[in-house]
């Protein structure tokens, strides 16, 4: 057996889980707290206007990272789902249930700074361009998820049920990402390509990706510290669980 | 005794289904009249004339539509769910999601293909150019296909949880948006006298991929919602 399956056996156990996540948090929440304010230094004080919006580009170092990172979450609860569906890991259920309110609160930050960044580009708060049309349809998913697994009064129910939920919904996801082609209006196309030439200059495309790296390193952990919570409560009754509360 | 084959089942779940649906006609037929009370709706809330009328035709009936399939889609397993036959359903040794197709299929028999026939009827109420109605028409059927499809997934899920009514509505509505995009966009289009092949191709690749993928999601909910 290879070590990443070794690695993923033992991940299933709630307790060695638990104490791994405890040594890793720290790996994760200071480089992005580093990176975060690096990337905010170069982006909000080093990096020049832009040549038609002038300051309010910079709500971009916002933006971008929360909608591309909403994105993920919605994508890496389904990975999730899938895999305690499949493998009936526990684990993974409580990752999921730790993932979906992160999701919906990233969404949420991308709707509410893509609001602020419209007004003064497109002279309004909203329009119902289909990208933003598509992120508020992930707040609802998101937002369905978290409901249907609370609307049941078994734990182990509600996980399954919000499982299926979420591998239905992660068809929605690439239609997100199309619909900019399928539908194109007012919402300005990707400006950021892997491949190929990028069409943002490197002094603000630096930055951007700098914060997008913050920001995942940061979710990364948040959604460790939720899991921990998560399997602390669903152990609740375990000896561990008592041993450690009591210690 | 004769072994069932799967098609035989099928006919005879099928033939069931529709014997049950035919018996409660109440069920079936207030679909349609919620459908015509939406549709009337709309010229209320806004100015009546011809024109106006012509420009929100198509969002109209679309989304009366779509209002009218989930309110039949809703209670789809409840029934068989209160009297335990959807227990036996799933410990048959016939594949569940043969069975859930023969009942969706039942289902969309008479709560989508009639709201399909009747769509053309709501168009002229709300003056839309008659050469829009084919598109209407096919556009409405590929989309109330899947509708039922995506509805059955949330109507198995939602089955055991009390007042499950209205989260049903919040966790399927979402995953309409693109069958209700295309198929207003096509209808639109249409209306205007242009070719709406491309949308109606795209409405034909959801209505496939849901058709053939969500009765094994559908059954995996079943399954759960009866633990």
């Amino acid at each position: 057996m290879n070590a990443f399956m070794t690695w993923f056996y033992q991940m299933s156990s709630p307790p060695h889980f638990y104490r791994w996540a405890g040594r890793a948090i720290p790996w994760f929440m200071w480089p992005a707290l580093i990176l975060s304010a690096v990337a905010a230094y170069l982006g909000l004080v080093r990096s020049p206007e832009d040549y038609q919006m002038g300051h309010t580009v910079r709500i971009m170092y916002v933006h971008v990272p929360s909608a591309w990172l909403s994105m993920w979450c919605y994508t890496s609860m389904a990975v999730a789902s899938a895999i305690g569906w499949i493998w009936r890991m526990k684990l993974a259920h409580a990752v999921a249930a730790a993932i979906a309110p992160a999701g919906a609160a990233l969404t949420f930050l991308a709707l509410v700074t893509g609001a602020i960044w419209g007004k003064p580009t497109w002279g309004t708060y909203w329009v119902w361009d289909a990208r933003l049309t598509s992120e508020l349809v992930l707040l609802f998913l998101f937002m369905g998820v978290v409901l249907l697994r609370n609307a049941f009064e078994d734990r182990a129910q509600g996980d399954r049920a919000a499982a299926i939920l979420a591998i239905v919904g992660v068809v929605n996801v690439p239609i997100i990402h199309y619909s900019v082609n399928w539908w194109n209006t007012l919402h300005q196309s990707a400006s950021v390509s892997v491949a190929g030439k990028s069409g943002i200059d490197s002094s603000m495309l630096m930055p951007l990706l700098l914060m997008v790296l913050g920001f995942t390193l940061y979710l990364v952990a948040l959604i460790l510290m939720r899991t921990r919570n998560e399997v602390l409560l669903r152990e609740s009754r375990k000896r561990w669980v008592q041993e450690l509360v009591q210690s | 005794m004769n072994e069932l084959s799967y098609r035989r089942a099928f006919s005879l779940q099928l033939r069931k289904e529709l014997t049950q649906l035919g018996r409660r006609y109440g069920s079936v037929l207030t679909p349609l009249l919620f459908f015509a009370v939406v549709v009337a709706l709309f010229p209320l809330s806004t100015d009546p004339s011809p024109q106006r009328l012509a420009t929100i035709a198509s969002s109209a009936v679309w989304v009366a539509a779509l209002l009218a399939a989930m309110l039949a889609q809703q209670t789809l397993f409840r029934g068989d769910f209160e009297d335990g036959s959807l227990q036996l359903m799933a410990l048959s040794a016939l594949p569940l999601w043969l069975q859930v197709i023969a009942k969706q299929m039942a289902h969309w028999l008479v709560s989508g293909l009639p709201l399909v026939l009747l769509s053309p009827l709501a168009a002229y109420s709300l003056n839309m150019a008659p050469q829009g109605y084919t598109t209407l028409m096919v556009s409405l059927l590929l989309g109330s296909l899947s509708l039922s499809s995506l509805g059955a997934i949330g109507a198995a899920l939602t089955v055991s949880i009390r007042q499950g009514g209205l989260l049903f509505a919040v966790l399927v509505l979402p995953l309409m948006v693109p069958v209700l995009i295309l198929g207003t966009q096509a209808t639109e289009l249409a209306s205007k006298g242009d070719n709406a092949a491309g949308l109606l191709n795209m409405l034909v690749a959801i209505c496939l991929l849901s058709v053939t993928l969500s009765p094994f999601a559908t059954a995996a909910a079943i399954r759960v919602s009866l633990d």
